[in-house]
This record gives structure tokens, C-alpha cells and sequence, in this order.
């Protein structure tokens, strides 16, 4: 099957990828040289290596529309099937994913431009050093090396979420953050060991050609537990998901932009990767697909439900993003192409409304000092036009077509259903809805001053004090950051109207999926087989009439909980038993870095137990 | 606690099943070491650990000093002064006992040689840029524990020392670029291998290992100025 | 005997998730975390060893023929004590301002994250 011959790779394109890395950290490197350079040479600088990389980024995805691309690092070609070096790869998909990093990037930093107060140049080199840590994960195609940039991917993060040292929460949210994605690290870490020790492999094609056809005996599954366990620890899913809401209510906006946006994905991305590529052979399609459709399933409950009881907008839209994670990852987790699709182009989507939404909770806290809810009732009434942009990211996250989330969202459910979860599209509807609801329920409360004025301490539950991320008072709509809202929403609405780009969708997934062709293109230079049978991306009935529903309950939600005091008797009785279980689950979240750690060993426990026991 | 109980029982249960069937320890099958040390010695890197690290994956090396980059500049941050707080000069000269003051200063000539033999021999003898760094930085600060923290201050101006650690990280980004350039792929080996176990050997990667060390070197020389000065010299404001 | 050296370092990680969920001290929570990294040393190590092979440096006292232990796994350990000790940095870093800010560096203690 594996060429003798030595064998020769495409160089023009493949320089892009290694280029891609390189390119934000040499400019970080010159902004922590030149410290002393006026702010606006450093935003200008900044902005200006994330447009560069998006750039970059695109004219690799371009390159890998007919064939992946394969960079060998230091030109350690593969001979007989083995190199000594360490791939990058890109195909379509982890392509556009490194162009949504740089692209979301470049949106935050227009949107901190010049107002931020930030350490010298020292937060704009800590974002490129985040952007170039996403690109090599992105395009990584060995193990190790994907954990290497993995942890470049944290360690900046956790600096970058405790950026506000004065915010007691803010350092503490970054301790928990850090610590927790270290521990899901070295996790992983020890999976590689043990996956190396049978195989003598660390890049992820030649694992996969390893365990290929062989009988998954527990080294192997015990190996896939340990190596996903950090890659789910980053994608915040439930039980390992309690770091996020912290993080996110502490980090600066624009920080929290990325988190939500991309870094939670690429920790999925990364978990699909790894399973495809590596374990596609070895361990039986449909353990893995009930065991992490069940993960998914609970991670989309539980965040939906701690999503709508937040007061915190932060907290409030952190916890929408594990809920919107479960969803990829049932739809990830059919192991089909077109749900691989559906859950491309939901992320693509919800990337950009999540992203202004963070923008515009920022927004309020730098204009009104306040991020909770309550706090701001009304708050916001002399400005509409941010209340229409807040309402309607709050029903671009429920699903309203045409928005790319709505099509995401559609092909997704499909896929669920084909697979035989016929309840998979309600799950999607309620969910989205739920989350939606919230949204636009703070948006009523903030901008419209709808619904009774909340009173009472409530809870105990994180209040929205929080500092302001400038340092000076800003006007009412200061260009850069309106500019980044509006572009980000815009573009989300883009993607879903033009037909190229949504479809290209199904061409991307196709060939994430197709595990013997990346084998083969990577070891051997193999041409890429001609794609047959692409997944149908494109507008349904079906989804159009279900994002709509997903709207229009989001609207319902929104009331019901606007008005929740005043519900007749016996919805108020059925509220009312919901009580302690909802006490219980956000007691769960207490905060303490020790429940968290105990529960990360839970979870590998018990993915242990989905994934190892059926298998015996 | 009974979360661990449950949650770290099985884990390990899980984890001996796993060991159990690892390959026995002391076995003899390396498939990646069989063929790492061939392409090593076909380099002429005589220090087969620093051939992986420079030449073989280099671009993991690459991401790690990154992170050493990342870290260094987020403690920068993460320890600057705060709004309400103000740096003082610092406390004067410490009391030590003189013979620990001897002994600080000839042990720093001593480490110095040692870091720069590590650093400038990463391809030959066991050590590289990495290790040769540490031992250069911690070296400068047995003037600290000789009691001279001003002159340690002196010694090591922060914005000198963090243009020398972005100046080592962005060499070896610009190694790996001139690889692309020159040899075709990014962190290609570029220079004539030489002779194996002399000096100039191994192509680029003394080259690589000495960009590293000044990285490594200056960065922790800035990390721990960071910890040092928030502790000494950092003061809250008056209030009122 | 045979599988010791990894049980040692099953163990090591275990204690180490221990001493996070147990501590009273944050800094005792990073410092825990480091020994769930060596926990991954010592599995990397030992996965590389061979009984009677030497150090991977070769030069004019060892020839090339030498059988000698598995490079990979030290330059993948190397790379991780640095990626550990700089994060270890970063959280002693944020442990410092917790301190500051908060007055204690218990867990227990620290409130403001809850729901």
C-alpha cells in the first residue's frame, strides 16, 4: 500500500502553513522589543500581522480545494511510510478554521484598539502569541506537536484572562482556568506516552496506519480516553466545562471573543481530528457514537439550563457556548460527513454572533461599569441602535434563518435524525431556543426596560461587578468597536446567504472524514482521491421552518422569563419543582478549583467506562 | 472528596488495565529511535537528544520556546503595578554572611562558563540552549543571594533583557524561515554538517541551540526579576 | 516489576489531582499540578528505557553502534519540563495577585465564582 520511493510534496502551497505560524510571533517578538513605540504603531501593528495571517490562511484554504496540503518540518520527507519529522496538514476544514482564528482576531484587536487599557504592548503581543499557538494547533498533524501548541494556546490564555489583575474575580477565574486545562493537558500527555509505547509513532497519520485493523484492547482505548480527555477539557464539555463560565466572566472582551469563537472549537476540532484519523480504524464506529452523542446530549442540558438562570451576561453567554458545544458534538459525533458539516458551518456561524455579542456585553461594561443584568435593567434606553444589534445576535444564536447558524443548524439536525436520534432535532430547537431566549430576555431587560424591574438579592450567584476594560470614558458609538460588531454579525449573515460558501461546507467535511486518504496523501504523497457523494449543505424546508421555531421560542423564553413572576398559578407550581434540582446543579458550580479537578477525573472515568466497557 | 474517591478509583483501575498492557519496561522495541539516530548521525549531530529537538522536530522546539516567550511576557503583565501601588527603589544591600558572599561571587564565574559551555556544545555533549540558558540566568542571581539585589537591578535592566528574549525567539523564527528559503522547508538543516563530535558540526543546530539559550537565558532573567521585584520593590500608595 | 516504573507514574498523577482537590493553598494547588507533570515524566522515560543500553551521545569514546535508549522520548520530556515550568510561573504569577487581592490563597475561601 506504501510507496518505496522516496516521495516529493507540492512545496509552493505548503510553505503557507509553516508561515502562518511564524508570522505573528516574529511581530510579537518586535512588539515586546520595542515596548516604548506609541500605542497607536502597536495597534496598527497588530492589527495588521492578524489581517496578514488571515491572508495567509485564505490562500491556503484556496490551495487545498482540490487536494490537502502537506508540509514536512525540516524537510524530513517520509521513506517507506516513516519520517522522523513532525506534518503540518491542512484540508479545507482546519484551513478555515485557522482563517476564522485570524479573522475573529483581527476583529478583536480593531475592537481594542486605542481605548483598551492594556500593559504596553505586552497585550498585543500576547494576542498575536494566542493567534499563532491556534494556527499550529490548527494545522498540526502530530500529536505531540499538537499538544506543544496546545499549551502555547493556554498558558497565553490564562495570562491573557487574568489581564484585569485589580478584578478579585479575574485572577481567580484565570487560576481556575489555568490549572484545570494544564491538568486535561498532561492528561492527554500520558495518552501519547502510552499510544507511543505500543507504536513508536507521534505524528497522526502513521498512528493511524499503526493501530489500523487492530483489536481495540484497553492500551488503545485507555490511550484515546487520556488523549481526548484534554482535547474535551479545552472544548468545555460537561464535566469538564465548569473553567469556562469562570474564564469568560473575568476576561476582557475582546479575549472572550476568541475563547467562545474559536479556541472552544478548535479544542473539538482537535478531538475529531485525533479520532478520525488515528482510532478511525481501530475502535467500532458505533461505541464512539453512543457514548459522545449521550456527552453531547447532557453538555447541551445542563449549560442550556445554567445558561438561562445567569444574571451575569458574561457568565450568560459562556454557558450558551458549552450548550452550542454539546450540540457540535452530537452532531460531530454521528461520525458522518454531513453531520461534520452541519457542525462546520454551525460553528462558523455562532463564531461570529458570539463574537459580538461578547463586543456588546463590553460595550455596556465600559459604558455602564456593569455587566449583570439586573444592575443594568434600563440602563441602556437611550440607545436603540444597540439594543436592535444585542436583539438580533440574540435570535441569530436561536437559529432565525438566513443567518449561517440557522443553515448550520439545519444540516446538523438532519444529520442527527438520519443517524437514528430522531430526537435530535428538537434537542436542537429547545436548546438554541433556551439560550437564545436568554439572550434576548437581557437584551429586552438592558436596552428596552421590559418587564418588572428584578429586585432581591436572588441567589447566591455570581453578580456582574466587574472593572471596566478602558481606561478613559468613551463615546457613544466609538467607530472601531461598532465596527467590529457589525462586521462580525454581518459576516455571519453573509456565509448564510451565499451559496458557494456555505456549500464549500460539504466539499470540507468530506474530506475530514475520508481518515485513508489523509493517511495516504501524507505518507506517500498520494493524490487526493476524487470526492464523490459531497453532503448536501444547502438551504431545507426543514431548516428554514425549524430556525424560524427556534426564534419564535427564543421570543417565548424571553417572555416567560421577563414575566416569570407573574404566570398563572400552576406554571408557577411546575417552576417551583424545578427549584431544588436547579439549587443542586448551581451548587455544583461552586467555584473551587478542588471540585473542578474532581470532576475532570469523573468524567475520564466515566468516558472510560462509555467508551471501554461495551468493548469487553 | 467523595467525587475523588469514585472518579480517582476508577482512573486508576483504568490506568492499570492500560499499563498492563503497555510493552514491558527495558523492552527493546524503539521503531522511532532506529530511525532517529541514523538521520542524526547523517547530520553529524553527535548529541542524538538535541538532533530530535533542533533538526528532526524542530518545530516542537519551536513551539516550546514560544510558550518560554508567552510565559515570560504574561508574568510581565500579571505582575505589573497596579493602579494603587507604585515601585520603590527597593531594599538596600542585604546581610549576608561574608563567606556566603564569597562564595555567591566565585561560584558565579564558575556558572557562567558552565551555562555558555552547555549552550555552545547542545550538539555534542549532553545540554543545548535550554538547559545552558537556565544555568546562565540562575547564575546571575547568586549576585541576589549574595545579598546585592541592587546591583543585580543594575546587571539586568528589564527592557534590555526582553528585546534580548524577543531578539533569540525571532532568530530562530528567522532560522526556520531562512530554511524555507534556502533549504525548502521550514527549519531545514542549512549549514554543512562537519565534522561529527567537533564544535561545528550538525549544520544549523548549534545555531539554533545558541538562539534558544539567549532566549531562555533573558527570558528567565526576566521572569525572575518579576517575581523579585513585586516581592521587593512594589508598594501599595499611601491612601489619603 | 516489570510494569513498576509505570505505576509509579500512574501514581504521581493521581497524588498530584489528589493535592489539587485536598489543598488549602493555591500554592500547594500549582505545585500539586507540577507533580501530575512529572507523573508524565517519569511515564515517558520509562517508556523509552532498554535494559542495558546507554545515554544517546554518541562521540569519539561511544560508536554509533552502541545500542542506547530512546531519544524521542527524552527531547519530548525535555520539552515538557520547559512547558511546565513556565506555566508553573504563570500561575504562581497569578497565585501572587490572588493573594493581593483576595487576602488568602485558600480555596475555600475564595467566593466570588459562584452559580
Amino acid at each position: 500500500m506504501l510507496a518505496v520511493a522516496p516521495v516529493r510534496f507540492d512545496a509552493t502551497a505548503a510553505h503557507l502553513l509553516p508561515i502562518a505560524i511564524t508570522v505573528p510571533i516574529v511581530i510579537a517578538c518586535v512588539l515586546i522589543a520595542g515596548r516604548a513605540m506609541p500605542r497607536w504603531t502597536s495597534d496598527a501593528l497588530a492589527v495588521a500581522a492578524a489581517l496578514g495571517v488571515a491572508g495567509i490562511d485564505g490562500a491556503a484554504l484556496a490551495s487545498t480545494t482540490a487536494n490537502r496540503v502537506v508540509a514536512w518540518a525540516g524537510g524530513w520527507q517520509p521513506r517507506h511510510g516513516f519520517s522522523v519529522g513532525v506534518v503540518l496538514v491542512a484540508d479545507p476544514l482546519n484551513a478555515g478554521l485557522a482563517l476564522l482564528t485570524a479573522a475573529l482576531m483581527a476583529a478583536a484587536l480593531l475592537y481594542s484598539w486605542r481605548y483598551f487599557e492594556s500593559a504596553g504592548a505586552h497585550y498585543q503581543a500576547l494576542m498575536l502569541l494566542f493567534l499563532a499557538g491556534m494556527q499550529g494547533f490548527a494545522f498540526s498533524g502530530d500529536l505531540f506537536d499538537m499538544f506543544v501548541f496546545f499549551e502555547l494556546m493556554g498558558a497565553v490564555a490564562y495570562a491573557l484572562t487574568g489581564l484585569k489583575i485589580e478584578d478579585r474575580t479575574s485572577v481567580q477565574g484565570a487560576l481556575n482556568f489555568g490549572i484545570i486545562n494544564s491538568l486535561g493537558a498532561y492528561l492527554s500527555l500520558a495518552g501519547v506516552a502510552v499510544l507511543y509505547s505500543r507504536t513508536g509513532q507521534l505524528g497522526l497519520a502513521q498512528l493511524g496506519h499503526a493501530l489500523d485493523h487492530q483489536q481495540p484492547d484497553a492500551l488503545i482505548v485507555g490511550g484515546f480516553v487520556l488523549v481526548s480527555c484534554g482535547f474535551l477539557v479545552k472544548a468545555a464539555v460537561v464535566p469538564f466545562h465548569f473553567w469556562l463560565a469562570d474564564a469568560h466572566a473575568v476576561a476582557p472582551s475582546s479575549v472572550c471573543v476568541l475563547f467562545s469563537g474559536v479556541m472552544v472549537e478548535l479544542g473539538l476540532y482537535g478531538f475529531a481530528r485525533v479520532y478520525w484519523i488515528v482510532f478511525g480504524g481501530t475502535l467500532p464506529g458505533d461505541d464512539i457514537r453512543r457514548a459522545f452523542v449521550v456527552i453531547g446530549l447532557v453538555t447541551a442540558v445542563v449549560a442550556a439550563t445554567m445558561c438561562f438562570c445567569q444574571r451575569h451576561v458574561k457568565r450568560l453567554l459562556a454557558y450558551s457556548t458549552i450548550a452550542h458545544v454539546g450540540l457540535f458534538l452530537v452532531a460531530v459525533a454521528t461520525l458522518t460527513a454531513e453531520g461534520t458539516a452541519g457542525a462546520a458551518l454551525y460553528v462558523a456561524g455562532h463564531a461570529g454572533v458570539k463574537a459580538a455579542l461578547f463586543l456588546l456585553a463590553g460595550l455596556a461594561l465600559n459604558r455602564y461599569g456593569s455587566v449583570d443584568e439586573w444592575e443594568l435593567y434600563g440602563r441602556g434606553k437611550d440607545d436603540r441602535l444597540t439594543g436592535v444589534l444585542f436583539l438580533l445576535a440574540g435570535l441569530a444564536l436561536a437559529g432565525l434563518p438566513p443567518f449561517a447558524t440557522a443553515i448550520g443548524k439545519g444540516v446538523a439536525e438532519e444529520a442527527v435524525a438520519k443517524a437514528g436520534y430522531p430526537w435530535g432535532p428538537a434537542l436542537f430547537v429547545i436548546v438554541s431556543a433556551v439560550t437564545g431566549g436568554a439572550v434576548i430576555r437581557a437584551g429586552l431587560r438592558i436596552y428596552f426596560a421590559a418587564g418588572p424591574r428584578p429586585h432581591g438579592q436572588g441567589q447566591p450567584a455570581t453578580r456582574g461587578d466587574e472593572e471596566r476594560d478602558v481606561s478613559t470614558t468613551i463615546p457613544r458609538h466609538p467607530p472601531t468597536m461598532m465596527l467590529a460588531i457589525v462586521g462580525l454579525l454581518a459576516g455571519s449573515f453573509v456565509l448564510g446567504v451565499v451559496p458557494r460558501w456555505y456549500s464549500a461546507f460539504g466539499n470540507a467535511a468530506q474530506r475530514f472524514v475520508d481518515r485513508n486518504g489523509y493517511i495516504a496523501q501524507t505518507l506517500t504523497a498520494a493524490p487526493a482521491t476524487v470526492v464523490h457523494h459531497l453532503p448536501d449543505v444547502s438551504w431545507t424546508a426543514s431548516s428554514v421552518v425549524l430556525g424560524t421555531v427556534s426564534a419564535l421560542l427564543a421570543v417565548v423564553f424571553a417572555f416567560a422569563g421577563l414575566y416569570h413572576e407573574r404566570a398563572p398559578q400552576p406554571v408557577a407550581l411546575v417552576g417551583r419543582a424545578f427549584g431544588p434540582p436547579l439549587r443542586v446543579l448551581r451548587g455544583v458550580h461552586s467555584g473551587h478549583i478542588g471540585d473542578y479537578a474532581a470532576w475532570v477525573l469523573v468524567g475520564l472515568a466515566g468516558i472510560g467506562a462509555l467508551v471501554g466497557l461495551p468493548l469487553r | 472528596m467523595v467525587l475523588f474517591i469514585i472518579g480517582g478509583g476508577c482512573v486508576a483501575a483504568m490506568l492499570v488495565l492500560v499499563f498492563l498492557d503497555m510493552p514491558a519496561f527495558g523492552g527493546k522495541h524503539h521503531p522511532y529511535r532506529d530511525h532517529a539516530i541514523p538521520a542524526a548521525v547523517q547530520h553529524g549531530t553527535a548529541n542524538v537528544v538535541s538532533a530530535v529537538n533542533f533538526d528532526q522536530r524542530g518545530i516542537d522546539t519551536f513551539g516550546e520556546e514560544t510558550i518560554m516567550l508567552g510565559s515570560v511576557v504574561g508574568v510581565a503583565v500579571l505582575l505589573r503595578p497596579g493602579e494603587h501601588e507604585h515601585e520603590e527603589e527597593g531594599p538596600a544591600t542585604g546581610r549576608v554572611l561574608d563567606s556566603t558572599r564569597l562564595a555567591a561571587y566565585l561560584v558565579l564565574a564558575v556558572t557562567m562558563i558552565v551555562g555558555l559551555d552547555v549552550v555552545l556544545h547542545g550538539a555534542i555533549t549532553p545540554g543545548g540552549g535550554f538547559q545552558g540558558g537556565v544555568v546562565l540566568a540562575t547564575g546571575a542571581h547568586l549576585l541576589y543571594v549574595g545579598g546585592r539585589y541592587p546591583a543585580l537591578r543594575r546587571v539586568t535592566p528589564e527592557p534590555v533583557y526582553e528585546a534580548g528574549e524577543a531578539f533569540g525567539a525571532a532568530a530562530f523564527a528567522g532560522l526556520g524561515l531562512a530554511g524555507i528559503a534556502v533549504g525548502g522547508a521550514f527549519l531545514a538543516n542549512l549549514l554543512p554538517n562537519g565534522t561529527f563530535g567537533q564544535l561545528f558540526s550538525a549544520g544549523s543546530v548549534p545555531l539554533l541551540s545558541i538562539a534558544v539559550g539567549i532566549e531562555v537565558a533573558c527570558g528567565t532573567v526576566v521572569l525572575l526579576a518579576q517575581f523579585l521585584r513585586q516581592e521587593l520593590a512594589i508598594r501599595p500608595n499611601e491612601s489619603g | 516489576m516489570t510494569y513498576y516504573a509505570y505505576f509509579v507514574a500512574g501514581w504521581l498523577l493521581l497524588v498530584g489531582v489528589y493535592g489539587i482537590v485536598r489543598s488549602r493553598d493555591l500554592v500547594h494547588a500549582v505545585v500539586s499540578l507540577s507533580v501530575c507533570q512529572s507523573g508524565t515524566y517519569v511515564l515517558l522515560l520509562s517508556v523509552g528505557y532498554q535494559k542495558g543500553a546507554v545515554a544517546p551521545v554518541f562521540g569519539s569514546t561511544l560508536p554509533t553502534s552502541t545500542p542506547v535508549v530512546d531519544p524521542v522520548v527524552q527531547a519530548m520530556t525535555l520539552t515538557d519540563i520547559v512547558v511546565g515550568a513556565t506555566v508553573t510561573a504563570l500561575l504562581l504569577a497569578i497565585a501572587v495577585q490572588i493573594a493581593k487581592r483576595h487576602g488568602t490563597v485558600d480555596p475555600d475561601e475564595l467566593v466570588s465564582l459562584e452559580g
